[in-house]
């Protein structure tokens, strides 16, 4: 063990910065990093003991134990419990005898459950060791299992057909579907590799940057900050070393566009990426991608070759001479918060995923201190199309304020869940008609750090004007229980996706869901209602937006659905803490051994 | 006009915060003139003989005996103060929240380095004694709580101003340094 974990940190230089890639290899080498080993490789990296620990234990798919030979994490998030996830769950736990948290005494199959993997269009899912398994049965379990029993490998035991589009390709082999459900005029303009970037090598770069601003391009990963001013920032800077970081951890629940994006396009936001190098001078680019998108990696790492070899990357690229520009791509290891572009480099720099202090912004001190651009898929890939067609085609699509089309991730109570291109300014409504909704009791926009909506509100449109978002989307059908299923669920996301930095996001949330089970269980009144939002008023002290927005699917569903909470608290009394005597004796009456009288 | 009645008592406490109340010095003398005590360890009567206008708390709840203290406080008192962080979070006792109980006892009763005189390895189970609860509870999680003084004891002026105006019906002055703690 101790030589294969020696030989791969030599692969890494003993380089510290790489320590992601080191721990991720180790462990599918081992299957987890063994904990005897923890001295060692701190000290090859130069690192302290602490510094190593604090960093294993931060990512939910590392792992200092072995977690069974299959290895299974089923996702958690609100559309896989609306498909049925209770009955998986159940049916998994049945047919391996071991309960979800565990691994099974033989060893041979762990349970587990994960936050969302991006496939809330296809739940329930799940990843076993690596690979991915989607619309997930009762019935489907029973063969899974019945499989790992006999020993087959993960990759042997599919029986639907992979999915479409380049899903089905050699290298990626995935039951993923991408469901586009619409192409729009953007992301699916006919375009060949290198189109962009060719025609950028014939602008000045200070005029590249120009044509982004132009274009009234504004980041796609949420924030919606105006890409052209992010470039020109950071090319203010008097440091010479630069980075481009595409952003593709895709972590907000019910976000799944930048998958399609990397599975159907990926050359495009390669480009991008390039097209970033030329104008701020950079020649490296980082992807940084979630663990989950693992059974990507083989693909993206072929395209880079082939991009390489289409001088398309390296050097003197585009038949420039001077001009190099290559990319790496580097896997997280399950945190949403690496998602968050301070966190993202922290990671990226082989440490905890914690937010830095804002100022400095990346732009100024980014990864290892240098200047550095990040941006989502989606905009990556958009500003090979501006290049190419003009901003002023960009800007003619679009609203006033919101040029331009968005890639929705649509999921929930709707016939077509899947991705749709559409331009900004349409109304909730007009996508619920898109998407064959009918009795539409809300819309969670924006994923849980969003709003959720309710069907007043359905005229409102989507656009930075009033809604702007991420692209994530989830429908909920009236016959759903919004607080039980949704809001505690999107609650208890946030939760357990904490880095648990600032106490505000560290125990707010959970006193808060403490509140929302107490009014779930009867036991609410009036004044419980008024806590919660008093109370999530706190976490506007936390240091980053995970913290900031921790509150919102509490916050928006009283705002728009007071009188489901109405309903459910007590009216003849105005003060109930659901403590129960007899229940809280019981424990100790047992450990004593005694009857509990009390 | 009859004084205002006073009650306190210490549920999973030190005594500190009682201790911080005996801290207002010479003006204890004054209290009594304002004040008439009914059921507390300060005067050590036991048991409520009146409906109470104030009642002060000290210490959380960590087993049945103090929730029902603690009930009965909330049955005789107009006004119930939390005294004291145990009072307001739990405090110390509640670091044992989290752990089982079971362990608790062990280390208490079997394992630990002062259970050599248990010979006969018990865990104390005599009818008589209170029954420990899961874990220890602020006060505000059994009953209502008025008003919460902080503080790891609250200072003996805060209290002082507390009483003062709560008895008068005029606002606390209570300044930054009497309320906050860093
Ligand atoms: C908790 C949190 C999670 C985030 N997750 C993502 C993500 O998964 N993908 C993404 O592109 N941006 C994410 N962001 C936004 C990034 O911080 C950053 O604004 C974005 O990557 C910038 O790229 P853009 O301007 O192209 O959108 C997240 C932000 C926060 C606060
Ligand atoms: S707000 Fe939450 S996620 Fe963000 S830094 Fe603070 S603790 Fe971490
Ligand atoms: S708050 Fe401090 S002084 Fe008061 S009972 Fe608790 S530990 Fe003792």
């Amino acid at each position: 063990m101790k030589t294969t974990v020696n030989k791969i940190i030599k692969k890494y230089k003993n380089d510290r910065y790489r320590l992601m890639d080191i721990l991720l290899d180790i462990q599918e080498e081992l299957g987890y990093i063994p904990e005897d080993l923890n001295q060692m490789i701190a000290d090859e990296l130069s690192i302290s003991k602490v510094e190593l620990d604090e960093t294993i234990s931060f990512y939910h798919f590392l792992t200092q134990k072995p977690l069974g030979e299959y290895t299974v994490y089923l996702n958690n998030s609100v559309t896989a419990g609306m498909m049925f996830r209770e009955d998986v769950k159940k049916t998994f736990e049945e047919q391996s005898g071991v309960l979800f948290g565990n691994v099974s005494s033989d060893g041979l199959i762990g349970l587990f459950d994960t936050s969302c993997i991006g496939m809330s269009d296809q739940e329930p899912a799940a990843i076993i060791n690596n690979v991915m398994f989607t619309n997930l049965t009762p019935f489907r379990v029973k063969e899974i299992v019945a499989d790992m029993k006999e020993g087959k490998p993960v990759e042997e035991m599919h029986k639907q057909n992979f999915g479409g589009g380049k899903n089905s390709s050699d290298l990626i082999q995935a039951v993923v579907k991408n469901n586009i459900r619409r192409k729009g005029p953007v992301l699916w303009d006919p375009y060949e590799p290198g189109e962009g970037l060719r025609k950028s090598i014939t602008m000045e770069p200070g005029d590249v940057i120009e044509e982004i601003k132009n274009s009234h391009l504004r980041g796609r990963g949420g924030a919606g900050f105006p890409t052209g001013l992010k470039w020109e920032f950071c090319n203010k800077s008097r440091e010479k070393e630069r980075y481009i970081f595409c952003n593709a951890d895709e972590g907000e629940p019910g976000t799944f566009k930048d998958r399609v994006i990397l599975t159907e396009m990926p050359k495009m936001v390669f480009e991008g990426m390039a097209i970033a190098g030329y104008a701020v001078g950079a020649k490296s680019g980082v992807v940084y991608i979630r663990y989950e998108y693992l059974y990507l990696r083989k693909y993206l790492e072929n395209t880079l070759s082939e991009l390489r070899k289409a001088k398309l990357l390296g050097r003197n690229i585009a038949g420039k001479n001077g001009f190099d520009f290559d990319i790496r791509i580097q896997y997280g290891a399950g945190a949403y918060i690496c998602g968050e572009e301070s966190a993202l480099l922290e990671s990226a720099e082989g440490k905890r995923g914690e937010p830095r202090d804002r100022p400095p912004f990346p732009v100024e001190k980014g990864f290892k201190g240098k200047p550095t651009i990040i941006n989502n898929v989606e905009t990556l890939a958009k500003v090979v199309k501006i290049i190419k067609k003009g901003s002023t085609w960009f800007t003619n699509l679009g609203t006033q304020e919101s040029a331009g089309t968005k890639l929705l991730s649509i999921s929930g109570d709707c016939r077509f869940p899947g991705v749709y291109e559409i331009e900004w300014g349409h109304s909730i409504y007009d996508i619920l008609e898109m998407v064959g909704a009918t009795d539409v009791q809300a819309v969670q926009v924006g994923g849980p750090s969003g709003i959720l909506i309710n069907p007043n509100q359905l005229p409102r449109k989507l656009g930075y004007e009033d809604l702007g978002t991420g692209g994530s989307l989830i429908i909920f059908h009236e016959s759903r229980n919004l607080i039980r299923e949704v809001v505690m669920n999107f609650t208890e996301f946030f939760i357990e996706e904490s880095c648990g930095s600032c106490s505000t996001c560290r125990n707010t949330p959970f006193i808060l869901k403490q509140k929302l089970e107490k009014i779930l269980d009867g036991h609410g009144v009036v004044q419980d209602i008024d806590d919660l939002v008093e109370w999530s008023k706190n976490l506007k002290f936390s240091r980053c937006g995970l913290g900031h927005t921790a509150g919102n699917p509490i916050i928006t569903s009283i705002q728009n659905f007071r009188h489901l909470y109405e309903k459910l608290v007590q009216r003849d009394r105005d003060y109930d803490t659901g403590f129960n005597l007899a229940e809280s004796v019981k424990e100790s009456c047992e450990a004593s051994n005694r009857s509990t009288v009390v | 006009m009859s004084k205002p009645v006073l009650a306190t008592t210490s549920l999973a406490g030190c005594f500190g915060c009682h201790m911080s109340i005996l801290d207002i010095d010479e003006r204890i003398l004054t209290l009594i003139e304002l004040v008439e005590f009914n059921k507390s360890p300060i005067n050590d009567i036991k048991t409520f003989t009146k409906q109470c206008d104030i009642g002060l708390i000290e210490g959380g709840c960590c087993n049945s005996e103090n929730v029902h203290v603690l009930r009965d406080f909330r049955k005789h008192c107009n006004i119930l103060v939390s005294l004291g962080e145990c009072a307001i979070m739990g405090g110390l006792p509640a670091m044992r929240n989290g752990i089982l109980i079971k362990e608790c006892f062990h280390e208490a009763y079997l394992n630990g380095p002062s259970t050599t005189a248990n010979t006969g390895h018990i865990i104390p189970n005599d009818p008589e004694l209170p029954c420990l609860l899961d874990k220890v509870y602020p006060c505000q999680e059994i009953v209502r709580i008025d008003y919460y003084l902080p503080g790891c004891p609250p200072r003996a002026d805060l209290i002082w101003e507390t009483l003062v105006s709560l008895i008068s019906g005029k606002p606390a002055e209570l300044p930054y340094e009497v309320i906050k703690f860093d």
